[in-house]
């Protein structure tokens, strides 16, 4: 590649042929990485991906950057050790329901503690299509899987709620349906210094098709879903006619036929407590009365990045006590002479 | 008038000269026992003896106070003779209280001595050590065939903090530096270097000072001027190498070998861990030295710390992930990735008893197996093991080397004995160390010729970081297309991957120093084979045995997987191979599988070390039964 051409989608493109099911909505999302990398400003030597296992999970091979198609549920665990020791990397997780909120639940949770600058984005299909549809952790209860064939006893996780009781420092939801909001959140992420962390609701066309199709298709989507924007009020409807008001800490929709905008719940992405109660908006959406599914930041913050504390801790003590002498620490503290 | 009185007191009292000296301090885990065995340590190092040390902690850091569980000790031999092991009988059993003696008694040689504090005798104690009612062995004679001292030093401690202003509590604890005072007295002592400590341990507070140094004088002085003592020992400086040493465990040892693998080949170091022990050690020296460069990382879990390591390596890091048993288990999948992944990777595995969680604080050298066999699929990982705390530097050093030279993970075992041990080490200086060289792949500007998994002579694939123009490449734990480094599930492919990759590991073998013995010769009729932390005790239990007039000789094998190349034509050359190990048979499996020769085991499953004699006898039965056979009673 040219030094002075921009980097393009183009670019981006492996010479591995894509193997996920036709349709699946796994494509949008890789079209969209593809599409908003080049905008980013990064060196692609610079951009590394690096995935755990599941059909998300094949996502760096067809990232013309450097890539890590690891093991079940380590990739967030992976990609920590190598932030610690190259911070001048722009490090991508693709992982799935399964991947990390399962089996590496543990890393999850403490990569967003721990608040290393990594993106994640978390493909939720609510199912596990690899292995061939067994129930996932977001599946909803009672649903019929090949592995519950009477519909399971799960309680399902709340990724979003998850992730902030994991104190996690930028936390976002988008779809595969909507490539023009999935960009926007993806540059959001980032630019968050800080771990982000990106839901995307993906549907898995074989094992659990239309999860989500309430809140992608044309038809329901805008009666179904509310998106958030930082200062702006929580409008949503066919024709934008009904709102969110929140009435003490619970919220309400309200007709805007009743109301104004400025009596709406206006969203603050900073308000943590507030991001607690729009991530638990997260109501059956078949259910009469059901909330909308908010998409957008729900939560950002800005909070010290692990490496670099570790990094300004090896400088500072480097700096006070000089850089460290091999033969001092060989030596020690004491010693004796035989002649 | 009083240095006079002193002076005939010290005329009056025999030096007896002794070649070497095995002495244990053993009390309550919060006894201060480790503090003073230490302190004895460095004290007998710096006067120029041979020493090898062994702390036995119990397993619960607050065990109930006086009970046999609780019984923390610390077994120092020091010697004017070369000193291979801590140890087998003791000499002389330090004890502050009833279970103490109880759970040590039977490590002390006939005749041996006994000291012991009165205070930790009274009837709560002998009760909690479960001495039967109205059962003391200091006053029922049941300890005649020793020499018992005892000393009320909880009274004395005090008695010498009167007017300290102490309070009770922290006049107490210094009651171990009354015996460390006593026993320095015992062994004509200078008492500089503990003094020294002292004052550093406690620059803060010039009463603790005060405190400890008086209480550690009153115990030299009590030696001197109690009548109950007529004996005092010298033990000589042991004629060691010139040079100048150091004391050192073998879990410092690891950490200095690691931050000089990463001085010399330009690497950071990336320590990815998570607690247990008795590894962690390791980690709070790494994480002291952070003006290195150096980078720990207490990971969440097992898993996530060699899989952070696994990252820091992707990113061109000297990377290092250490634990034990349970943790190496939990490691394993990943092991396996950082194998397919062919990325450079040191793990380090202090043993100790298994299975599950075992014996946490004990030691065993159970996880050979498990080192050399124990992934899924066809997973050959190279194995070395350190034989001595110090030794523990170079094989950490060269667990290194082979990792980035050979692009491939490596385990290296050492164990609870030897991590915790310690002993005179003739230290290097940086410049005697050898430069690991290390290539990273360099840019292009033609992606098409990049090749990840091409190999070089050694097989090794290139090391290619991110951040390095023209290399982008995605590696994974699927199966790789030889050369290209693909996704491949073609028959062939697999079949040649998985012997390219046996092949690399077994290639080492040419470039890794040929076996030696390490006493006897190559026609002796018994062959003892040793690895890892067994090395002091065989080489002690041989040279007796050689002493004696037997036809023996000792190989100990520091590299485990591949075996140095001569190691068949070795074994080869003895009629009878004897491999003593601390587990149920585990070199001598692969020994036998490898090279067909009808070795037999020497094993100990206890948790604890061998002693010389263990390993004598089975040598005796050996020949005896051999004789027998040939119709020649011995
Ligand atoms: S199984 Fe489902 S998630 Fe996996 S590739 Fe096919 S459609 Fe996509």
């Amino acid at each position: 590649m040219d030094d002075n051409k921009p980097l393009t989608a183009k670019d981006l493109v492996t010479n591995q042929e894509v193997r996920w099911c036709p349709g699946c909505g796994d494509y949008s999302i890789l079209k969209q990485v593809q599409t908003v990398i080049p905008e980013l400003g990064l060196k692609r030597e610079n951009i590394v991906f690096i995935s755990g296992i599941g059909c998300s999970s094949r996502f760096p091979y067809y990232m013309e950057t450097y890539g890590m198609h690891s093991i079940h549920g380590r990739a967030t665990a992976i990609a920590s050790g190598l932030k610690a020791v190259r911070d001048d990397l722009s490090v991508w997780i693709i992982t799935g329901d399964g991947d990390s909120l399962s089996i590496g639940g543990n890393h999850f949770i403490h990569l967003l503690r721990r608040n290393f600058d990594v993106n994640i984005l978390l493909f939720n299909n609510e199912i596990y299509g690899l292995t061939k549809g067994q129930y996932s952790p977001t599946s909803h209860k009672g649903q019929i899987t090949k592995s519950s064939p009477f519909g399971t006893v799960d309680y399902a996780f709340n990724p979003v709620a998850l992730c902030l009781g994991a104190d996690a420092s930028f936390i976002a939801r988008t779809m595969d349906r909507d490539p023009i909001h999935m960009r926007e959140i993806l540059k959001r992420a980032h630019l968050h210094k800080g771990a982000s962390a990106i839901e995307i609701y993906q549907n898995c066309n074989v094992f659990n098709d239309g999860a989500f199709e309430l809140f992608t298709e044309k038809t329901t989507k805008k009666l179904h879903t509310v998106f958030v924007n930082h200062g702006k009020p929580l409008v949503f409807g066919q024709d934008s006619e009904k709102g969110i008001i929140l009435d003490g800490t619970t919220p309400r929709i309200v007709e805007l036929s009743n109301y104004s905008l400025n009596d709406l719940w206006i969203h603050d992405e900073s308000d943590r407590n507030k991001a607690f109660i729009l991530a638990r908006m997260f109501d059956d959406p078949t259910q009469e009365g059901a909330m909308p599914r908010p998409f957008g930041v729900f939560y950002a913050e800005t909070r010290a990045c692990y490496e670099d504390l570790l990094n300004q801790q090896v400088e500072k003590i480097t700096t006070t006590r000089g850089k460290g002498n091999l033969d001092a620490i060989l030596r020690g503290n004491s010693v004796w002479e035989i002649v | 008038m009083h240095l006079y009185k002193q002076y005939i007191f010290y005329m009056s009292k025999l030096t007896e000269i002794k070649d070497d000296v095995t002495i244990m301090f053993a009390g309550d885990s919060g006894d201060g026992i480790q503090l003073a065995g230490t302190q004895f340590t460095d004290t007998a190092a710096l006067f120029g003896n041979d020493i090898s040390t062994f702390p036995n902690f119990p397993a619960e850091i607050r065990a109930p106070q006086g009970t046999l569980a609780g019984v923390s000790g610390f077994q120092l031999h020091f010697g004017s003779v070369k000193i291979n092991t801590p140890g087998d009988k003791l000499d002389v059993l330090v004890v502050m209280n009833a279970a103490a003696l109880k759970a040590n008694l039977k490590n002390l040689k006939k005749g041996g001595t006994i000291i012991a504090n009165i205070d930790g005798f009274d009837r709560k104690n002998l009760k909690l050590a479960q001495y039967d009612d109205n059962q003391n062995p200091l006053e029922d004679n049941s300890l005649n065939n020793y020499k018992l001292y005892t000393i009320d030093v909880t009274k004395q401690t005090k008695a010498s903090l009167s007017e300290s202003g102490l309070g009770t509590k922290d006049a107490e604890r210094s009651k171990n530096m009354f015996l460390l005072g006593f026993i320095y007295w015992m062994y004509n002592r200078k008492m500089d270097s503990t003094i020294k400590f002292i004052e550093d341990k406690f620059k803060h507070n010039q009463q603790l000072i005060d405190a400890n140094i008086k209480v550690l004088k009153a115990g030299y002085n009590f030696g001197e001027t109690s009548e109950v003592f007529s004996n005092r020992y010298e033990v000589k400086a042991a004629p060691m190498p010139k040079g100048t040493y150091r004391g050192i465990t073998g879990n410092q040892a690891t950490a200095l070998g690691l931050i000089a693998a990463a001085e010399k080949s330009g690497l950071k170091l990336f320590y990815g861990t998570y607690p247990i022990t008795p590894a962690s050690d390791i980690l709070h020296e790494l994480s002291k030295h952070k003006n290195f460069g150096v980078k720990t990382f207490q990971a969440e879990d097992e898993i996530a710390a060699i899989c952070a390591s696994i990252g820091a390596s992707f990113g061109g890091a000297l990377a290092v992930t250490g634990s034990s048993g349970p943790g190496i288990a939990l490691k394993t999948e990943a092991i396996g990735l950082a194998l397919m992944l062919e990325l450079p990777l040191v793990i380090v595995n202090v043993q100790r008893g298994g299975p599950s969680t075992g014996l946490p604080t004990k030691t065993e050298q159970a996880d050979l197996l498990q080192a050399v066999y124990g992934r899924n699929g066809e997973a050959p990982v190279p194995v070395i093991a350190a034989c001595s705390p110090s030794n523990c530097f170079d094989m950490v050093f060269e667990a290194c080397r082979i990792a980035v030279e050979y692009m491939t993970p490596v385990m290296l075992l050492t164990d609870g004995y030897i991590a915790n041990g310690a002993e005179p080490w003739k230290f290097p200086s940086s410049t005697e160390l050898p430069e690991i060289k290390v290539e990273f792949a360099q840019s292009s500007n033609t992606i098409e010729n990049f090749m990840p998994y091409a190999r070089n002579e050694k097989l090794a694939r290139p090391w290619a970081i991110p951040g390095t123009k023209g290399l982008e490449h995605r590696i994974g734990g699927l199966e790789k297309e030889d050369i290209t480094g693909n996704i491949s599930y073609d028959p062939n492919n697999h079949e040649k991957m998985v012997k390219l990759r046996a092949a690399k590991v077994e290639g080492i073998s040419h470039r890794i120093p040929e076996q030696t013995y390490e006493n006897g010769q190559k026609n002796a009729d018994v062959l003892l084979v040793g690895w890892g932390g067994t090395y002091g005790v065989i080489k002690s239990a041989v040279a007796e045995l050689i002493a004696e007039g037997f036809s023996v000789a000792h190989i100990h094998v520091k590299y485990l997987n591949p075996f140095p190349s001569n190691l068949g034509s070795i074994l080869k050359q003895h009629k009878n191979i004897l491999v003593p190990e601390l587990n149920n048979g585990q070199l001598v499996k692969i020994i036998r599988d490898k090279y067909l020769v009808p070795a037999q085991g020497i094993n100990k499953i206890q948790g604890l070390p061998f002693h010389a004699s263990d390993i004598k006898e089975a040598v005796y039965t050996l020949l005896n039964q051999k004789s027998i056979l040939a119709g020649n009673p011995a």
